[in-house]
């Protein structure tokens, strides 16, 4: 009987939020024909006729706003998967180097964390782009740091392979009138972003790290040494596989909040999802349309990398306590 | 059981967590929205009764182009479209001090005035027909024409841009700026990799300090950038090209009438103070004894040329009293009297060769 009355009040709940919706909907939508534009996503198949300088995949004026969508999903896909990398790398270390026996190293560290954590990170990155635009030289002054190799103000220039009619070639950076063509290139926004997602990120995790394996009980250290394990071995065997588990956790809420402070790299001009978004938004008039994009992409990136987060740690604990889920 | 609710858990408290936070980093958005579905429906002459019902004409402007609109460092605002909300606030309320000024980036302005937040938007934005007609907007006419062209350092040597093939350019998104330059590259076969970005100082600040080889966007908004932002004006020139047309003018909100017809006519009223010679030192003077009557008509001093406005007989008198007639606005903000320097070129009157032609205020 309570059973039936709770399923018919969360029925209920849930038809009264779609409602809700459905009239807020339609009120927007009124609005936007009173105002003269056609509410809808139809406008994603016109041609966008903007132009984008950082892209992964091909993008011409000539390609529709669904397209540029894409690129700039991709965008914020690659430089927030970079950061991941780098962050979690970084601040793994970092979080270990707090605790080591050396103590200017652990020192080093924790004012690393103390620093980064604390300014906010819209700052860091502005900082990170003006040095980055400021310092480096020019194209026709770049500093080469390898074969082929190439940073200036124009980004890191690399070769990279490109099909051509003999098959994979190497396709070197060339320097024109103005700046590099061919091979890749890393722009200074895209390693703007990057750096200062991976610096203000790698902070929290450091902490994290810290956190979950001072949490690991000391017995277990002092059984382990007593066992006749080395050191490096007591760290890789015993105390590291424990606190991995009540890592995950919160690691999962660090990489969401770095998907999501992706977006700030729109105030640096990397043509992520947002910019994207915004410059559609005041061409095409769909704000509403463009709002519901950007939420739902992000929304989905969030739950996806939970659920992948949630996945591993269910698998860890079942592989560690032999708790079957 | 509790184990595997226990361990699931985990995974979806965050997830429900960052959902929310999805949803609040949105909300910024949101809230123009939801200015925008809220706003009082439009009815004709709502505008003006809300002008008066404040006491302060709300007008929306740039966050800073010199010439244009842009405060100084005792936060008056100076500029071709300051001055203008001045006029209309003296004709209007009789006070052309009574102006509340909404510095708005290219992504906010039109929702801020199709939400009501502004009355009228002064703010250098081009007339397009997809503006005019496709957002729920109006153009009232223009102040100012121009044309999209580049700035380029000196020391590339570039004389023309149809040299910019393999440059980067620095673009402001959201704004026509960046179609026009496909357009142009396209047209000319160039191939240009364009960097957008969204805050006109970010763009600057990237332009400056030489991540870019190029910066387009108007020509009158290149050359105050040139003459106040530069610092070193001659180390930047403005390439002779004009890719598009920029007719750039006052904009109001689309079903209020009343409202369009007092911002259309101010600015022919501004013109035809110039065609008819009547100045802001000597308009005091022509109103007591001028018998020409087509200047007698415009100062009110014979017949009224506010009643079919709703305004009284002497707004045009105020109008050329606080801000001087089109000429002298020019002049004195991008034109002769200013850093600038400006040629008047299509912007003169028919009989010194330009197309600023009012009809007339009868």
């Amino acid at each position: 009987m309570h059973k039936h009355r709770d399923r018919l009040l969360q029925v209920g709940v849930v038809a009264l939020a779609l409602a809700v919706l459905y009239g807020l909907g339609s009120i927007v939508a009124a609005k936007m024909r009173a105002l003269g534009v056609e509410p809808g996503f139809g406008f994603l198949w016109q041609r966008a006729g903007f132009d984008i300088g950082d892209t992964r995949i091909a993008f011409s004026a000539a390609d529709s706003y669904g397209r540029a969508f894409l690129v700039g999903l991709v965008n914020t896909l690659s430089v927030a998967m970079v950061a991941i990398v780098a962050s979690v790398i970084l601040g793994g270390m970092i979080g270990l180097g707090q605790l080591g026996r050396n103590r200017l190293f652990a020192w080093l560290c924790e004012a690393y964390v103390e620093v980064f954590r604390n300014v906010p990170l819209l700052l860091q990155l502005l900082i990170v782009y003006v040095v980055l635009i400021g310092h480096l030289p020019l194209p026709h002054e770049a500093w080469q740091l390898g074969p082929d190799i190439w940073l200036s103000k124009s980004g890191l220039a690399l070769p990279w392979p490109a099909w051509s009619g003999d098959g994979l070639m190497l396709v070197r950076p060339v320097l024109g009138r103005f700046t590099f063509s061919g091979g890749a290139m890393l722009s200074p926004e895209f390693i703007a972003v990057a750096a200062a997602l991976t610096f203000y990120t790698s902070a929290y995790i450091a902490e994290t790290v810290r956190g979950a394996v001072q949490a690991v009980s000391h017995r277990q250290t002092e059984a382990a040494l007593a066992l006749g394990l080395s050191e490096t071995k007591t760290l890789r065997f015993v105390v590291l596989p424990q606190a991995l588990r009540s890592m995950i956790p919160p690691l999962a809420n660090q990489l969401l909040n770095l998907i999501k402070n992706s977006s700030l790299a729109v105030a640096i001009g990397y043509p992520d999802l947002v910019a994207i978004a915004d410059t559609t938004l005041n061409q095409t008039s769909h704000a509403v349309e463009c709002v519901i994009i950007i939420m739902a992409v992000y929304l989905t990136l969030s739950l996806v990398t939970a659920a992948l987060m949630g996945g591993w740690h269910a698998r860890l604990l079942r592989r560690q306590t032999g708790v079957h889920a | 059981m509790g184990q595997q609710d226990h361990a699931s858990g985990c995974g979806v408290v965050p997830s429900i967590g960052q959902a929310l936070f999805a949803i609040v980093a949105a909300m910024k958005k949101l809230l123009w929205l939801m200015a925008f579905l809220f706003s009082a429906t439009v009815h004709a002459g709502a505008t003006l009764d809300g002008i008066r019902e404040h006491g302060q004409l709300a007008c929306g402007v740039s966050t800073g182009v010199a010439g244009f609109s842009a405060a100084d460092s005792n936060g008056e605002w100076h500029g071709i479209d300051v001055d203008f909300c001045r006029a209309l606030a003296a004709a209007v309320l009789k006070d052309p001090s009574k102006v509340r000024w909404s510095p708005l980036n290219t992504q906010q302005r039109f929702t801020a005035l199709q939400s009501g937040e502004i009355d009228v938007l002064s703010r250098n934005t081009s007339w397009t027909l997809g503006r005019d007609a496709g957002q729920g907007l109006v153009y009232a006419g223009y102040t100012y024409l121009d044309g999209q062209g580049f700035l380029v350092p000196t020391r590339l040597k570039i004389t023309s841009a149809k040299q910019l093939d393999g440059a980067e350019v620095c673009v402001q998104t959201g704004t026509t700026t960046e179609r026009n330059l496909a357009e142009f590259a396209g047209a000319n076969h160039i191939h240009v990799k364009t960097l957008m970005f969204e805050n006109f100082r970010a763009v600057l600040k990237a332009f400056f300090s030489g991540r870019c080889q190029a910066f387009t966007t108007d020509a009158s908004a290149l050359a105050s950038i040139r003459a106040y932002d530069s610092g070193k004006p001659d180390d930047y020139v403005v390439l002779p090209e004009r890719i598009s047309k920029e007719p750039l003018g006052p904009v109001v909100r689309r079903g209020d009438e009343d409202w369009f017809a007092i911002v259309r006519w101010t600015v022919f009223a501004l013109l035809e103070a110039e065609e008819r010679g009547i100045t802001q030192a000597n308009v005091d003077q022509l109103r007591a004894s001028s018998t020409d009557p087509s200047v007698q008509r415009l100062l009110g001093v014979s017949e009224d040329v506010g009643k079919p406005l709703g305004l009284d007989k002497d707004w045009v008198y105020r109008v050329i009293k606080s801000v001087g007639n089109y000429g002298e606005i020019f002049d004195r903000n991008v034109g002769a009297g200013s850093l600038l320097k400006l040629p008047r070129g299509l912007n003169a009157l028919p009989r010194d060769g330009g197309v600023m032609y009012a009809p007339p205020l009868r």
